[in-house]
């Protein structure tokens, strides 16, 4: 029995510890959003977050990530906890990105991650930390567009979510920003 | 539902689906959940078998094409839409399963619009007319004074307006028009053609949502991966299943049937591995002990073979298209070029790897697959089972989206395998492919060679030009006897030279066949328009003038040309000649949209360099310009336009997405993309010795798009033909390397 957290749940997995988190998502889980692509770490189809940090499930056993925290694509969401509506999703959707969309999710996987460390990446850095996903269809351009939007939406959010944290007492409160996203990402 | 044009009405209605004279179709609910809700909203009121309205207004629309990234499930209903006069915002798509009353369902040769565009309106006029006769019959006007817009019909004299919720009932009941006979709208009133509606699928894209074949999960289901013959024709002599059947979590090992030649699109045969998840199924299937017979195909080996083909195409082939007489000419060899080039084994390598879930139950049997032929599939499906053509509707078949497909999908094996497992184990299969499985066994782009010869003129263009190719033709994998390709084969970029020559001759060669050919992206305009575009610029670099120049000079005055002329039996990708027409105007005006936009003529600094080229495929027109540096023996693409001429856009994001793509597409193959085969098995396993563009290796893209009222002409194909020579000549003028046999790995580091 592998303990783990999943998209900020607790869930339990009997399954063989070398069993690679992919299939343990896709074929336990039922959790399909998360691609199979090489089986080999090659293409980046099958990435998810571990503690925050792009991993390729495909070539990782559950047991190596006992007690520790997952996301998938299936739990992205936005700071007020939207699901399919981060930064990086909107901007996905406002640049048209996907054409099949099999590789996608790996794709924003990886892009919620860089963002995460480098909050407004140069060409450079994101070439260097996407050139592991493969998109078949040849989406880059608009890969390292919607990168570029979501991190200068981010920022942008960024302004508002200080006004949440100063704003803990549960009111809600209009956010200037999400709107502009939304509208964008429509 | 191709030449709706010369059929009766009777005819179309058959062709969308209706067989009697009658029009009721009632509601397309189960007939007791209609009875239980029918003065709901959610009533649907069926119109046509792609039309169906809802009591509340909302639109439902079938799109029976598939989708592989191409944005079709977006195209046809907005088509249909448009011709409705419906309100997008309303309109909600479904997906068709395999069946004969949509019509043709064959997504591939980039056809679903350039070939389907006016009965895809029709569908949508014919539907809005039974809407305004509705609304007609029940102010008792006459026909002509009202309209539908915007899911209404409209009185033009009272301005009353009925909601199509409200007419749908009615409309139902009446007998449709004319097909032939409904007005369609002219494109200057377009609302939703020619625009960027929401995308389909876009939103369930981004959230995870969307369900491809690999996707597919059923109680009780088994995964089943299969180890197949190494070698085309392979046979499994005997196997020990004892290690694998130890493994935690598999059920089965199941020997599939054997397969003879021809190859067809059958499965491979092999042994199967099946077991309650994935994992579980792939250490089983290390764990099988295999003895092959791997057949008389073992003896191909894919370099020799290039070589071969090379000195085949040196000699004088079989007839295609004649002129004059090139062989009675004495060339002059300080003003004659002579060029053979060569292209290797090109695999699709789509990113959701082929997979296909089935479930047997007697004679019944339903599918879900990731399949650009849902009907073929379907009736391959019926002859696995035994059914006869009548009892062929035993079989539901379920399209999912694709995660791409480029061809690939096409080919029905992998479906009939998820048959034929799903029968032998009576349980539920999903059949999934490895990466090593879809890149070892595919239905690759065939290896070739073409020639070419020509002798400079002294205008400043060519004559006596002579084009040969050879290689292994598609029609083999249903006649093994085949060793030449079809009329419609050599009629992409090869029988259809639109250049003005006085002195022609286009030529053939006979070569046998060793692992399975297919049609991927663009099929022989792969390697002729890499001829073609690579052969023009030698022309232009002997006669010492700019690439353009020589194009336009070659082209000639602006004329139609007619590829039969010179007794080749053009059939223009099933395209009416005077509706589509090869018109050598467009192509120089894209050539020089191309050069313009691109500024290929500019001073470049040492060791960058521009190239252009440009085809006519699958209806539409498309330059392209690529601007590489050569530094150290590296080459690094600096920057690519393409520009297109496709006609009548309907989606036109979706059409600079396509050529986006195709520029991508034709990066892997002109850099990097080889198959190789030796002892008749393919050598590359993944994406490490297949490897294909990734971010590191893409340049700022541009996309010139030409507005245009011409008939529509294809758009996933197009694009990628051009992009791959104009790689190569960039590569020649930056570097005075000329790349004759792709891919340029060989030579440089890419």
């Amino acid at each position: 029995m592998i303990k783990i957290t999943l998209n900020e749940k607790p869930v339990t997995l009997d399954v063989d510890p070398a069993m690679p988190l992919l299939y343990a998502l896709r074929d336990e889980l039922k959790l399909t959003g998360t691609k199979f692509g090489c089986g080999a770490g090659q293409c980046g189809a099958c990435t998810v977050h571990l503690n925050g940090k792009a991993i390729r499930s495909c070539i990782t056993p559950v047991s190596a990530i006992a007690e520790q925290a997952i996301t998938t694509i299936e739990g992205l969401a936005d700071t007020s906890g939207n699901l399919g509506e981060s930064a990086v999703q909107q901007a996905w959707r406002e640049h048209k990105v996907p054409q099949c969309g099999y590789c996608q999710s790996g794709q924003m996987m990886s892009a919620t991650a860089l963002l995460s460390s480098i909050p407004n990446p140069s060409d450079e850095q994101i070439i260097e930390h996407m050139q592991g996903n493969i998109c078949r269809c040849g989406t880059y351009q608009r890969i390292k567009a919607a990168i570029k939007t979501a991190a200068d939406n981010s920022n942008k959010h960024q302004t508002a979510g200080n006004v949440t944290s100063a704003n803990n007492s549960g009111v809600e409160y209009f956010d200037a920003g999400q709107i502009t996203n939304n509208k964008q990402g429509a | 539902m191709q030449n709706i044009e010369n059929v009766s009405r009777r005819g179309f209605l058959k062709a969308v689906g209706v067989t009697s004279g009658s029009f009721v179709l009632g509601v397309s609910l189960p007939l007791s959940m209609a009875k239980a809700s029918s003065n709901s909203k959610d009533v649907s009121h069926a119109l046509n078998f792609f039309v169906s309205i809802a009591n509340d207004s909302k639109v439902t629309l079938v799109c029976h094409r598939s989708e592989m990234g191409q944005g079709i499930r977006t195209s046809v209903p907005q088509i249909i839409a448009e011709e409705l006069e419906a309100d997008w915002q309303q309109v909600s798509v479904i997906q068709a399963k395999a069946d004969s009353k949509y019509g043709s369902q064959g997504t591939a040769g980039s056809a679903s619009i350039r070939n389907h565009f006016t009965t895809i309106r029709q569908i949508g006029a014919v539907a809005r007319e039974m809407l305004e006769q509705a609304a007609a019959n029940i102010w008792k006007v006459p026909l002509n004074e009202v309209n539908a817009k915007n899911n209404f019909v409209i009185h033009n004299k009272t301005q009353q307006k009925i909601s199509f919720g409200e007419l749908a009932s009615h409309a139902a009941k009446l007998t449709p028009p004319d097909s032939k006979k409904v007005a369609l709208k002219n494109s200057a009133d377009f609302t939703l053609i020619g625009t960027d509606v929401k995308q389909v699928d876009l939103a369930n894209i981004v959230a995870g949502k969307a369900q491809y074949a690999q996707d597919i999960q059923l109680p009780n289901m088994l995964i089943a991966t299969i180890v197949r013959p190494p070698v085309v024709g392979g046979k499994v002599l005997s196997f020990d299943a004892k290690a694998a059947l130890k493994v935690k979590g598999v059920v089965d090992v199941i020997a599939l049937k054997p397969r003879p030649l021809p190859v067809t699109t059958n499965p491979l045969s092999g042994v199967a591995v099946l077991a309650e998840n994935t994992w579980a199924a792939l250490e089983g299937r290390k764990k099988l002990e295999i003895e092959w017979d791997l057949g008389e195909k073992q003896s191909h080996d894919s370099k020799k073979f290039t070589k071969k083909l090379a000195k085949q195409v040196n000699q004088r082939g079989e007839n295609v298209a004649t002129k004059g007489d090139v062989y009675a000419h004495q060339y002059d060899d300080e003003n004659t070029v002579e060029a053979t080039y060569t292209v290797p084994y090109i695999h699709h390598a789509p990113m959701e790897t082929p997979a296909a879930t089935a479930i047997v139950t007697g004679k019944k049997c339903i599918i879900w697959a990731g399949t650009q032929n849902p009907q073929w599939a379907k009736s391959k499906a019926a002859q696995e089972l035994g059914l006869a053509k009548e009892e062929q509707d035993n079989i539901e078949l379920n399209v999912t989206l694709m995660g791409g497909a480029f061809g690939r999908k096409s080919k029905s094996d992998f479906i009939v395998e998820a048959v034929e497992l799903a029968k032998a184990s009576n349980r539920p299969v999903k059949v999934i492919w490895s990466r090593e499985d879809d890149i070892q066994h595919g239905y690759y782009h065939s290896v070739s060679a073409n020639y070419c010869k020509a002798e400079l003129t002294p205008n400043g263009s060519a004559d006596h030009w002579i084009s040969r190719n050879a290689y292994p033709p598609i029609g083999w994998l249903w006649n093994t006897e085949q060793k030449t390709p079809a009329d419609s084969q050599l009629a992409l970029g090869f029988g259809d030279l639109p250049f003005e020559l006085n002195n022609l001759s286009i030529e053939k060669h006979q070569v046998d066949s060793f692992v399975r050919p297919g049609w991927v992206r663009s099929v022989a305009c792969i390697n002729n328009g890499f001829a073609l575009g690579s052969f023009v610029d030698e022309l232009a670099v002997k006669a010492d003038v700019p690439t353009r120049k020589m194009w336009l000079k070659l082209l000639g005055e602006d004329r139609h040309v007619d590829p039969s002329a010179n007794g080749f039996k053009y059939s223009n990708y099933n395209l009416d000649l005077s509706q589509h027409p090869v018109d050598t105007k467009r192509m120089k005006s894209l050539i020089n949209l191309i050069s313009d936009k691109a500024q290929v003529e500019q001073k470049l600094p040492i060791s960058q360099g521009w190239g252009i080229s440009f085809l006519r495929s699958f209806g539409s027109f498309v330059a392209a310009a690529t601007k590489v540096e050569v530094v150290n023996n590296k080459v690094n693409v600096l920057e690519m336009h393409t520009a297109v001429d496709c006609g009548i856009v309907v989606t036109p994001d979706r059409v600079k997405a396509q050529m986006e793509g195709a520029m991508i597409f034709g990066l892997s193959i002109a850099l990097m993309g080889e198959i190789s085969v030796e002892n008749g098995q393919v050598q590359q396993t993944n994406f490490h010795d297949y490897p294909v563009t990734r971010m590191n290796q893409v340049p700022e893209l541009h996309v010139h798009l030409v507005e245009s009222d011409a008939p529509p002409g294809g758009i996933g194909e197009p694009g990628v033909p051009p992009v791959i020579p104009s790689i190569t000549n960039a590569i020649y003028h930056a570097s005075k390397t000329r790349i004759r046999d792709l891919p340029v790995n060989k030579v440089f580091t890419v």
